[in-house]
């Protein structure tokens, strides 16, 4: 089974379509990275997965759970770490990791083991609003594993982190690859290069290009992932 | 279990905000240490403790709207209620998480708040308790209140609206301070439209062990709190997901 299937997904902001008759499948243990300049539609298109915007137009279906008419069972199997930071301030870092074990049903020992996962076991007694933004931001992805979801969302995941505790990142998600299927939103096209299966760039709320780093330079004609990406994402392309 | 699980943690973001517990205890008893000193130095009688201990207790509560409607309000300008919204939570989920602490809280202020007026010179007697009952569609009122604005608005409106207008509010309507019959008129009856009043006087009633006039005033309060609380439901599942 397809660990997402997208059909016509569109959405409309008054008469604006921000994403238009998207069409794309995602396999299980798949890591899928969608890239697009600002406004390219991504983060629309990330909410509409996880159930946090109806969609106007086609559906979703997570797992196989449709997010129009499934999305409670949807959101059983789907978790998202937002590009914001996404803690709660005033619990510890094994308080927050327990709020969501309970949220989502899962043992208590998920605390621990998630804590040890991402290293943040020396830190589990600290209130989450005195950790530095770095160490929040991995308590934040910390917080969307807990669950062990089928269906991963991860926006912007790296933003902010320097580069040590970006590559630490990568080994965590590439220790993800093959037992959850992670859509990854990014700016940073080598960590897309980096660590996708497929990548799809998007532009004027189309999918414009779905394929490997080397299909999609090869598509663009260019020698470099960054050049290819300009191709494919910038205006000409959009239009 | 989710919901469990999350009003776990509006409890521990309550109890951890120093403001809670000056707004939630503090302010209450200083009120009513002062209106007692003022008493105690004028002749004729203003302030009496018998009614204005169930009317400060009452008062008190007014703070739970300010506490439940920040919190949400805080979250909902944080992906951490995007964070959870995508989780399988539903309404009602979340919004007993965010009442089930404050009806504890509720039931200690007024505890707290009658045993200060007891050292204070009130009489003890068995109906203490039930003017700490008496309170709870009142606590109800004012959380679902809270949660109502929450809803709608950011925390600094919030601030505004349940820290500084409602408490004004019900401090004036609720014939705390004074009896409403003294203006009378168009202010008496608003006042009785609104459930403020019935709060203070079912409250006052079950102190003097009035239990006939109880029913009345509690139901009145409890419709108003059944009302908003459905309407917050209401408004908070629209604005769960985008459409």
């Amino acid at each position: 089974m397809n660990a997402i299937q997208i059909t016509g997904l569109s959405r409309d902001y008054g008469k604006r379509r921000v994403v238009d008759r998207l069409e794309l499948t995602v396999g299980s243990g798949e890591l899928f990275a969608l890239l697009g300049v600002n406004g390219a539609g991504k983060s629309t298109t990330i909410k509409m997965l996880c159930c946090l915007t109806a969609p106007t137009e086609g559906d979703a279906a997570l797992m196989g759970h449709s997010v129009r008419t499934d999305s409670h069972r949807a959101k059983e199997v789907l978790a998202v770490s937002p590009q914001e930071t996404a803690v709660a301030p005033g619990l510890t870092v094994a308080e927050n990791l327990a709020l969501m074990a309970g949220v989502y049903g899962r043992p208590r020992t998920r605390v621990s083991e998630v804590m040890e996962q991402l290293g943040l076991a020396q830190w589990a007694r600290q209130r989450a609003k005195t950790l530095s933004g770095g160490w929040q931001r991995r308590l934040s992805i910390a917080m969307a594993l807990v669950s062990q979801p089928e269906v991963l969302f991860l926006d912007e995941p790296t933003l902010g982190l320097d580069v040590l505790a970006r590559r630490e990142l990568w080994g965590v998600i590439r220790g993800l690859k093959g037992r959850t299927a992670i859509i990854l939103t990014t700016h940073y096209l080598e960590e897309a290069e980096a660590l996708a299966d497929r990548i799809g760039i998007m532009a004027a709320g189309k999918l414009r290009a779905v394929g490997t780093p080397e299909e999609l330079k090869a598509l663009a004609g260019c020698l470099t992932f960054e050049d290819a990406f300009v191709a494919l994402a910038g205006e000409e392309a959009a239009s | 279990m989710r919901m469990l699980a999350f009003a776990r943690r509006n409890t521990k973001e309550l109890l951890r905000d120093p403001l809670t517990l000056f707004f939630g205890l503090g302010f209450p008893l200083v009120l009513l240490v002062l209106m007692n000193v003022i008493q105690r130095n004028v002749p004729v009688q203003i302030f009496a403790l018998e009614t204005l201990a169930p009317g400060i207790a009452l008062f008190g509560l007014t703070f739970l709207a300010l506490f439940s409607g920040l919190l949400l309000a805080r979250d909902r300008s944080t992906a951490f209620l995007s964070r959870l919204a995508a989780s399988p939570m539903t309404a009602a989920d979340f919004l007993l998480g965010y009442l089930l602490p404050l009806l504890p809280m509720a039931v200690g202020q007024s505890a707290v708040c009658l045993a200060a007026a007891v050292a204070l010179g009130l009489p003890l007697s068995w109906n203490l308790p039930a003017v700490v009952l008496s309170l709870i569609p009142s606590a109800l009122l004012f959380i679902a209140l809270g949660l109502l604005c929450g809803t709608l608005f950011n925390d600094k409106q919030v601030g505004g609206m349940c820290g500084a207008i409602l408490t004004n509010a019900t401090a004036w309507l609720a014939g705390i301070w004074f009896d409403l019959s003294l203006v009378g008129g168009a202010f008496q009856k608003i006042a009785y439209a609104l459930p403020f009043v019935h709060g203070a006087d079912g409250a006052k009633a079950a102190l003097a062990g009035d239990w006939a006039a109880l029913p009345g005033h509690l139901l009145w309060v409890s419709a108003w709190a059944a009302a908003l609380m459905a309407l917050a439901v209401w408004l908070f599942r629209r604005k769960m997901v985008e459409r």
